[in-house]
């Protein structure tokens, strides 16, 4: 097995999935996410709009954890946020509680309804965000727990369901074991590429459904200035922490 | 013209069963006296509307809320609000609109604008319209015959607010980066009661250039109660941010809320100040980076 950093390999090809979006909001919620979208601003689309996080568009991402100056470009009020993204002009990267064959995502609560068994959030902006622009998921640990058999418990954001009268946009999935997306036969979950050292049997015996395992590479791993980048964005590197140390 | 309110007064002009929209995001800038001295009070069977924070898993856990509308309830670096989620896992909260934070705001523009409802794309595809069958479709009238959701307007009895800054008359200013929706709030409420940091004379307002930070109009507002630190333990940009500690202590006392009511509910502004550690201490809270 090769030597290589699982949140390293994780960011490098989040990062990537912004590549070619042009002059869009990207947003990465939650740590690997935006230290993907902060590189991805770093190395490949320069045009990109992050935030700090809060309020502010920013110029120039920061290092996380540490004190830090803000390279303040524009405003980015909640308000503003969805103005910006209800005209499509996003690309987010989320980590929902549950994702289905159908790439419905839930962040609500599971089980019952009216009594669940684990409240979660509520779906927040899901269901907006999810029929106005792009998204793309990171799960750090791909099991049948977030990628369940049947559907999802709270439908948060609209799937690829035939009857819908909207579809969704969905970029990539990017795990702890894979690349994939849902643009196989009838927008199938599709595996594009197994991290190194991971057997495809783990990643059809961790997914709650089919997964098209008819054509894939192995994951690229990051190159050299990408790592430069993400040790300078996370020196403290909380980043390790996401896969459990 | 004097808007200034005593708590009391406050709570004197709320009724059973009203409709009661919180402004504030989550952790940030809730109006938490004003939470405080519902929890106190013998109000009942509340409609709550919130981006919800403490200011939701209080009064779930007071059994104050007949009904929640809401987008999410979250206290921020805690993702998951405890004293919520035990309401919803016992059972205790059945009566829930769970809806996009989009057509939350949609709902309460609408009512600002004194319309039925706003049409929107959201929804679609998602459990939300399933679980609110009160939510009706339409279709455009124009060409286009597009399948729209017709979100409708989200009237509030009352709007709870809290701002940095206010005079009597009801002149408010909200000095933090992000003002939330608490403007919607105020216009889609026939009464709004703003707790403020401090109340000054209008000349000391800071003048024209401060106006910016009037984010809505004295019109709106029924009432300024003078509340220094009253977002507690909420963030108010830039005067303080949250209150980590308090917030885990609070998340932590879920099973034996009577303990915390004792101490931080069950007492006055000043007896909360010093319970908490002072309003200095309140003061000095360095602001979160996200």
């Amino acid at each position: 097995m090769e030597n290589f950093k699982l949140a390293d390999l994780c960011i490098s090809q989040a990062a990537k999935v912004w590549v070619d979006d042009g002059e869009i909001l990207a947003t990465g919620i939650g740590l690997i996410p935006r230290l993907a979208a902060y590189l991805s601003k770093m190395a490949f689309n320069e045009a990109l709009m992050v935030t700090d996080g809060e309020t502010y568009l920013i110029d120039e991402p920061f290092p996380l954890g540490v004190d830090r100056t803000l390279k303040v470009e524009g405003y980015m009020s909640y308000s503003r946020v969805f103005e910006n993204l209800w005209g499509g002009a996003r690309h987010a990267m989320v980590t929902p509680t549950q994702i289905d064959m159908y790439a419905q995502m839930n962040i609500s609560c599971i089980g019952d309804y009216e009594m669940p068994k684990v409240q979660l959030l509520g779906s927040r902006g899901f269901p907006g965000n999810s029929i106005s622009h792009k998204n793309s998921v990171f799960i750090p640990v791909h099991s049948k727990k977030s990628f369940v058999e049947g559907e999802v418990h709270m439908v948060s954001s609209l799937g690829y369901k035939e009857d819908n009268l909207y579809a969704p946009e969905i970029g990539k999935v990017i795990t702890n074991l894979g690349v994939f997306d849902f643009n196989g036969d009838n927008h199938a979950f599709r595996l594009l590429s197994v991290h190194p050292g991971v057997e495809v049997q783990a990643i059809e015996e961790s997914t709650g459904f089919a997964v098209d395992t008819s054509q894939f590479t192995e994951t690229e791993l990051p190159s050299p200035q990408e790592i430069e980048i993400i040790e300078y964005l996370d020196p403290k590197g909380m980043r390790h922490n996401i896969f459990g140390g | 013209m004097n808007k200034v309110h005593t708590l009391d007064q406050f709570i004197a002009q709320l009724e059973d069963g009203m409709t009661i929209g919180i402004g504030g995001w989550g952790a940030r800038r809730k109006p938490m006296d004003l939470v405080r001295a519902i929890c106190r009070s013998p109000l009942k069977d509340l409609t709550i509307v919130s981006y919800g924070g403490p200011d939701v898993g209080l009064l779930c856990s007071e059994g104050k809320i007949k009904e929640l509308v809401f987008g999410f309830v979250s206290l921020d670096l805690i993702p998951l609000e405890a004293h919520f989620r035990q309401a919803r896992q016992n059972g205790n909260l059945k009566n829930i609109t769970e809806l996009d934070e989009g057509m939350l705001q949609w709902g309460l523009r609408a009512a600002a604008m004194r319309l039925p409802f706003l049409p929107t794309k959201i929804g679609f595809g998602t459990d939300i319209l399933k679980h609110n069958s009160h939510i009706k479709t339409i279709t455009s009238p124009y060409s286009d015959k597009q399948e729209l959701v017709a979100m409708p307007a989200i009237p509030l009895d009352a709007a709870l607010i809290h701002v940095n800054k206010a005079d009597k008359k009801g002149n408010t200013q909200i000095f933090g980066p992000d003002p939330f929706f608490d403007d919607l709030f105020a216009r889609a409420a026939t009464n709004t009661f703003v707790s403020s940091e401090k109340i000054v004379d209008t000349d000391q307002l800071g003048g024209e250039q401060m106006a910016i930070f009037n984010r809505f109009e004295r019109n709106f507002v029924t009432g300024v109660i003078e509340c220094p630190g009253g977002a507690h333990p909420t963030s108010c940009a830039p005067d303080y941010g949250f209150d980590l500690e308090h917030l885990k202590n609070y998340s932590a006392q879920v099973e034996n809320y009577a303990e915390y009511k004792k101490d931080f509910i069950d007492v006055n502004p000043s007896a909360y100040h010093e319970a908490v550690g002072g309003l200095q201490k309140i003061l000095s809270i360095s602001l979160p980076r996200f």
